[in-house]
């Protein structure tokens, strides 16, 4: 302020400013920020909160899009709980998924990113080859690869035959297809790896030296600091995995054609969704399916922010 | 003090250079199975698309045994409308999507980071906050809004969000960005008699090309890659983007035309891996930073 002043010169103008109608004050002060946010403000009220509010209450209706939205109370919820086969089996579909995929994702990150923080030569080299997968991984065209990879004639079937295995068709195998899904998931594990490469440089080497000095061996070294040091880090990458295979689509529906079958082994709750909004054009229970989709990240976020204080290590 | 030093030579003992460098063999031998293990679909996709349709099941090696264009020139017009048309409807896309996100972004990380304004840190909140809004719940009624709009089956629905700023993750990799740079520069500027809008313009955007280039890049491989908004906006095979051209190769020929389903797989990933190519680096920094929260 005094800076300002003694550079302008003006006093004048210094004093005018402290008494301005309401308006001018609030013209100077907030209208720069309101304005530089306003594309985001106009989004954020228009394409999140109203649809927001709107999906609400679209879950109470019976809603086919073409004539206006019928009343039904909490009907939508009551069918979806006690009398839909369907979303139970699409809850369990994506359940499983993310108890298998987000851990083992996350484990085979980890566990790279370690042999690569070695100072080994060629890092550059391997952290992109790794990192690949990830960035061409949501692509339509890598599901289409996958689906003939695990065909009955596909190519894991070949490499098989070649030490006299008859593999079975993985895809149309409700036992195997869903493991087809989870282990594309993990075929992406280099994003979280490199994030974990760079938490782990973070971590100062001399606690190691001090450590192997005490005789400590490599895998208390690894349990008592590079573990505790990492939780942030671990935290972050479980969280942002876990939101993304809760929303994960397009793998399951190319791979299944839309179906989610055999018998509904894919039938991920994003694609359940889909085909009860897109499909039957039974919006109003699809606003519900979304609600309770809301409910389980939030119901799973908020356990991991309140449980993360026991757990994850915040250096001060 | 002597069994001090005897434990330490004992300690240093133990890592000998020759373990230390056969250690080093192992870890390379272990990153190197890893890779091939990991870019053998790739390499076996690619190699796929080149060979005669006849030998495309029968072999499992990446080295096709002779090479041939044919598949692709039967994919390119494999549908009614030819990938051409995908591809450009893909790049008009992705270019404007580009666009909006790193303006309207850019714009929304300036005021948070940069300005003060009442309610500046509930937006903030708000913010962070749709980073992790599952899509599904906002989905129906923007259905409902774009439909009455008489924008379905058009670019609309799937590019005007981008221009308001929908992706709050590139808000927030921004923000990171822009809090990083001297503040003492905004202020001099200020003293100088700048307004917030030549600042921004001036001084901030030119000094944050490496977070902009990230975000463009970013923002173009995503928009490429989708396939949940076309699939329900775009209805009409001559607004299909390239991944919805794909879905619908294997839904009618694919079954009897693989040649031609991997040959425009392989060119549908082709402008990613050119981004992959020569940005890698910018990539993968971006990716640690926002990993990083600081």
């Amino acid at each position: 302020m005094t800076a300002r002043s003694l550079q302008s010169g003006a006093p004048a103008g210094e004093r005018a400013a402290t008494t301005p109608s309401l308006w001018a004050r609030i013209w100077h002060n907030d209208a720069p920020g309101y304005l530089f946010l306003l594309p985001w403000l106009i989004g954020f009220l228009g394409l999140t909160i109203g649809p927001m509010i709107t999906s609400f209450y679209l879950s109470f209706t019976d809603f086919d899009l073409l004539t206006s939205p019928d009343w039904v109370g909490a009907n939508n919820y009551i069918r979806m709980f006690s009398n839909d086969p369907k979303f139970w089996a699409s809850m369990r579909v994506t359940m499983f998924f993310v108890v298998f995929s987000v851990p083992l994702k996350l484990a085979f990150a980890l566990a790279v990113a370690m042999l690569l923080n070695r100072g080994i030569r060629g890092l550059p080299l391997y952290r992109a080859l790794f990192y690949l997968p990830s960035l061409l991984g949501a692509s339509v065209a890598i599901a289409i690869l996958w689906r003939q990879i695990f065909a009955s004639d596909g190519l894991i079937n070949k490499l098989l035959a070649m030490v006299g295995i008859m593999g079975p068709s993985w895809i149309s195998n409700p036992k195997t297809s869903l493991w087809t899904l989870i282990i594309l998931s993990i075929w992406q594990f280099g994003s979280p790896m490199i994030i974990f490469l760079a938490g782990l440089r973070q971590i100062p080497q001399d606690m190691y030296e001090a450590a192997s000095l005490d005789g400590a061996s490599k895998w208390r070294q690894f349990v008592k600091i590079t573990l505790p040091l990492l939780t942030p880090v671990v935290f972050f990458n479980a969280i942002i995995q876990t939101i993304e295979a809760f929303k994960s689509f397009t793998p399951a529906f190319i791979i299944s054609g839309g179906t989610g079958n055999p018998i509904n082994s894919t039938l991920f709750y994003t694609l359940y969704l889909y085909q009860e909004a897109f499909g039957f054009f039974r919006m109003g229970y699809a606003s519900a399916l979304a609600w309770v989709l809301l409910a389980l990240v939030s119901v799973f976020t908020a356990f991991s922010f309140l449980t993360s204080k026991y757990w994850v290590h915040y250096d001060e | 003090m002597s069994d001090a030093s005897a434990r330490l030579t004992v300690v240093t003992g133990a890592v000998s250079p020759t373990r230390k460098r056969i250690t080093t063999i192992l870890v390379h031998v272990a990153l190197l199975a890893a890779s091939i293990c990991m870019l053998y679909p790739l390499l076996w996709l690619l190699a796929a698309s080149f060979r005669p349709e006849n030998e495309i099941f029968t072999s499992a090696s990446i080295i096709p045994s002779s090479w041939s264009l044919d598949s692709y020139i039967r994919g390119w017009n494999g549908l009614r409308t030819g990938f051409g048309t995908f591809y450009l409807n893909s790049f008009i896309i992705s270019g404007l999507s580009v666009i909006g996100n790193v303006m309207a972004c850019s714009m929304a990380a300036y005021a948070f980071a940069r300005l003060e304004f009442r309610g500046k840190n509930f937006w903030f909140a708000m913010m962070l906050m749709t980073l992790m809004l599952p899509y599904q719940v906002t989905l129906i009624p923007q259905y409902v809004l774009f439909r009455q709009l008489g924008w379905v089956n058009t670019f609309l629905p799937l590019v005007v969000p981008k221009f308001l700023a929908a992706d709050g993750f590139f808000i927030f990799l921004m923000v990171q960005f822009f809090r990083g740079l001297p503040k003492e520069l905004d202020e001099a500027a200020q003293m100088d008699g700048c307004s917030p809008w030549r600042i921004y313009w001036k001084i901030i955007l030119p000094l944050s090309t490496p977070v902009l280039a990230t975000a463009a890049i970013f923002t173009f491989i995503w928009t490429w890659d989708d396939f949940f908004g076309p699939l329900i906006y775009l209805s009409e095979m001559k607004s299909y983007t390239v991944m919805l051209g794909l879905r619908t190769f294997t839904d009618s020929t694919g079954e009897s035309d693989f040649g031609g389903l991997f040959a425009m797989s392989v060119l549908s990933l082709v402008p990613i891996f050119l981004f992959f190519l020569f940005f890698q680096r910018m990539l993968i920094e971006g990716i640690a930073t926002t990993g990083m929260k600081r």
